[in-house]
């Protein structure tokens, strides 16, 4: 299985699904051979790690210092380029050599070079691949030992960009090429299989839709208070939450707008935006302009029990992403007994139904609907109650099951 | 003898249309949505009428008068035949036309189907009351056997029907309260001196309501042969069979044979010279009470639990209905004739039961028989509603 990042070194949600669904794989009796394009101190017990630096060397002794932070898989190449020029990429921490290259196409080569001598030398029946940065090396280990290839596709180009202005030609060319030399593909959401047969022409029959899970262990546990957010509790405030990257593809302009719609009728809400990212400044700049400042609050990213406490404290959950393949947060809200509200436009739209739901560019029906929640504790306590059951019933074993299922009708046909 | 005794309930809500918060004070038409959907309270009473009313009294006004010792019972909840004036008179003409017959028993009930009985016994008697009088108006008849919304009962209920002069009253033969009884059979309710109890047999009434069209139920395809047979096997005095009327046309789709099932279904019953038709008045009058029956807490036709949890089962609707009754005193104080009327509408139960998230789990839709999306969706629009409903009321006053 090929991959680019696992928890704890991940800052997205493909790192966290790929730790849910190898465990769940393991738990069925399936081996798991995780390849990493770089050496990281990990450690599970379910899975064996291999790691392609050292030029393809395979590594046993894990003595790397821990990175501050891996490369996401939600950057274009573009902004690779000046994010890593920028300084916000890390560098090597324990040599001289650069942690990732110059160049996120050059990396994304380089690893799928060291992908063919990883594949000769271990013992497998099954190539899997983890979106476009690791479909290279995945289709490098199909023509070097001619073993049926498998795509889990958890975003494409179009999602990073927020609409087909921008896509990266060679990144889809890339995705494009990967899917072709699939013999089966995975695909996130209803909504992301749609993207992969108009926007890349690919067979409807090969591609399968496995919604993602979230099980106890990967799901947030709160044990203290945030104290800002409880005096503003006591003070009567009710508090709705935005949790994601700032930037086009969650769609932020969209929920200071409805918070803007929602103020005009209800002074006391406070609207979080908790995360960092591109449009973090221009997001600032809105909530001034339209006067209402005092009433959204940056938090930064948030990790550990920050995190999960910023999830608790809030009546609402928002996510009103323009394009989201699937979309997590929602279900480790709905875990702590949050309410959610989440865009139409999202993978994970189609397997919960207990949640509030509106087109991302509906900003009255937002604010309606927020609007709803805050004065109506029928409501939240109905949305908490089911929310909460609900989440619990979408696991890694359920998707770890259909995968399953996938890949034995593939050893099937081979 | 035995007896087979139809009794169909005809009833549509006003249904609130997507009312916003942005509404409140600014629209005093909550049911007046106009789309295309399931929320247009006149699209719907057309197409029901169109798919089921119009066919099947049509139907039955012939077999009527093909059969003149056959009868049925309807019950019509008031607020549906104010639709049917307004949107469809064509299968209101029908329905007059049935009654006239003098082979047809119209029920009581209340005429905004409501849940008035179990909130405010002063409404509940009000709205029989208007209902009467319409019945009388529309049909020129009387009721004299009682049914409540969703075939809710509970002694005190029954008693009430006692001391005003009901002959009858209705409710589902469930079997944890009826233990050994049959519900083939009247009973007494307890603590009441004239009153009968006729019993839904769910069984039977099921077979047709829900099971006919079933390719997985092992009896498909239902026969009027094989259902014959079954009734003429069955033990007892009555068979009640009591069902939604829009069971013929609307929830059994035509292409289902459910018309032929209806139009061939007397022939075949007929044959028999055990099986006889008759009104629920005409059963409690040819019948002698077998035991006393006693069901202290409430019980009604609604899916497996046949409780009111499909009404006030989760925080949500007992929040709204909460709401709505306690708006009650004021309402009347305000002496306003549209606003009461606006607040009864919203007592139909059906607004409670788009609330309901008992079947609408695990992204089974099909469960949720609702013109709204989710539950949630129909208790934000309620609600909104019911605001605007308030800032009336507190203008009024």
């Amino acid at each position: 299985m090929f991959g680019w990042e696992f928890p704890p070194y991940n800052s997205g949600g493909l790192g966290v699904a790929c730790l849910g669904l190898t465990r769940a794989l393991a738990e069925r009796g399936l081996e798991v051979i995780f390849v990493m394009p770089r050496k990281l101190d990990l450690s599970v017990p379910w899975t064996r790690f291999v790691f392609a630096d050292k030029d393809g060397k395979i590594s046993e002794s894990l003595d790397m210092r821990a990175v501050n932070v891996a490369l996401t898989p939600y950057l274009t190449a573009e902004t690779y380029e000046a994010y890593r020029r920028s300084g916000g990429m890390a560098m090597e921490t324990s040599g001289h050599r650069p942690f990732y290259g110059p160049n996120l196409i050059d990396e994304v080569k380089r690893y799928a070079a060291m992908a063919a001598s990883i594949a000769l030398k271990e013992d497998f029946d099954i190539i899997y691949a983890h979106d476009w940065l690791s479909f290279e090396a995945g289709m490098e280990a199909k023509r070097v030992t001619g073993k049926p290839l498998v795509a889990h596709v958890h975003a494409t180009e179009f999602d990073r960009c927020g609409g087909a202005t921008g896509v990266n030609s060679e990144v889809y060319a890339i995705e494009r090429a990967g899917m072709e030399a699939s013999n089966r593909i995975i695909a996130v959401s209803e909504l992301t299989k749609a993207i992969l047969v108009r926007q890349y022409g690919i067979d409807e029959g090969k591609i399968s839709v496995i919604y993602n899970g979230i099980d106890e262990t990967t799901a947030p546990q709160s044990d203290g208070t945030l104290l800002r957010l409880h005096s503003l509790k006591q003070a009567g405030y009710g508090i709705v939450l935005f949790l994601g990257r700032i930037t086009l593809q969650k769609g932020p302009d969209y929920y200071i707008r409805a918070a803007k719609r929602v103020l005009e009728h209800n002074p006391k809400v406070v609207f979080i935006i908790s995360g960092s990212g591109d449009m973090e400044r221009s997001m600032m700049d809105l909530a001034a302009q339209l006067g209402i400042a005092s009433n959204v609050l940056f938090t930064g990213f948030l990790q550990g029990n920050d995190r999960y406490e910023v999830y608790a404290a809030a009546d609402l959950f928002v996510m009103p992403s323009v394009s989201e393949p699937f979309g997590i947060t929602p279900l480790e809200a709905m875990r702590l007994g949050t309410p959610v509200l989440i865009s139409k436009q999202s993978g994970v739209s189609e397997v919960v139904s207990h949640a509030l739901k509106a087109d991302f560019w509906d900003i009255d029906e937002m604010a309606n609907q927020i609007l709803s929640v805050i004065g109506h504790p029928g409501l939240r306590a109905s949305l908490a109650e089911n929310g909460v059951r609900e989440a619990a019933g979408l696991t890694w074993g359920l998707a770890a099951q259909k995968v399953d299922n996938v890949l034995k009708e593939l050893m099937r046909a081979v | 003898m035995k007896s087979i005794c139809f009794y169909f309930q005809v009833h549509q809500p006003y249904r609130v249309k997507k009312y916003r918060v942005f509404d409140i004070g600014n629209d005093q038409e909550y049911f007046n949505d106009r789309s295309e959907g399931k929320l247009n309270n006149r699209y719907i009473a057309e197409k029901v009428a169109a798919k089921s009313y119009i066919p099947t009294t049509a139907l039955l006004l012939k077999l009527l008068q093909r059969h003149p010792n056959m009868r049925v019972s309807f019950s019509f909840s008031g607020i549906a035949l104010e639709q049917l004036e307004g949107y469809a008179p064509q299968a209101l003409d029908l329905f007059k036309k049935l009654v006239d017959t003098g082979q047809v028993e119209i029920l009581g009930e209340t005429y905004y189907h409501s849940l008035a009985f179990f909130y405010s016994p002063l409404e509940f008697e009000m709205q029989v009351n208007k209902h009467r009088d319409l019945i009388r108006k529309t049909f020129g008849v009387w009721p004299r056997v009682f049914r409540n919304t969703e075939l809710s009962y509970r002694n005190d209920l029954a008693q009430w029907a006692d001391s005003r002069g009901y002959v009858g009253i209705l409710a589902e033969g469930w079997d944890p309260i009826l233990g050994w009884r049959s519900p083939n059979y009247v009973y007494q309710p307890k603590d009441t001196s004239n009153i009968r109890l006729l019993l839904k047999n769910y069984r039977f009434s099921d077979d047709i309501a829900f099971r006919f069209s079933s390719k997985q139920w092992s009896e498909w395809p239902l026969t009027t042969e094989k259902f014959g047979q079954w009734i003429g096997e069955a033990e007892g005095d009555t068979i009640n069979l009591f069902m939604d009327y829009e069971t013929f046309g609307e929830h059994q789709w035509e292409d289902t044979g459910i018309f032929h099932f209806l139009e061939q279904l007397p022939e075949e019953l007929f044959k028999n010279p055990g099986i006889d038709f008759k009104t629920p008045t005409q059963v409690i009058q040819s019948y002698a009470p077998r035991d006393q029956v006693d069901m202290p807490h409430t019980v009604t036709w609604a899916d497996t639990d046949r409780d009111l949890t499909a009404w006030t089962g989760n925080p949500m609707q007992r929040a709204a209905i909460d709401a709505i009754y306690a708006m009650g005193e004021d309402v009347m104080l305000a002496n306003d004739g549209r606003l009461l009327e606006d607040w009864r509408k919203m007592q139909t139960s059906d607004h409670f039961y788009y609330m309901c998230t008992k079947w609408f789990a695990d992204g089974d839709v099909h469960a949720y028989f609702s013109p709204y999306d989710s539950p949630y969706d129909a208790y934000i629009a309620y609600m909104n509603a019911l605001s605007d409903l308030r800032l009336r009321v507190e203008k009024a006053r």
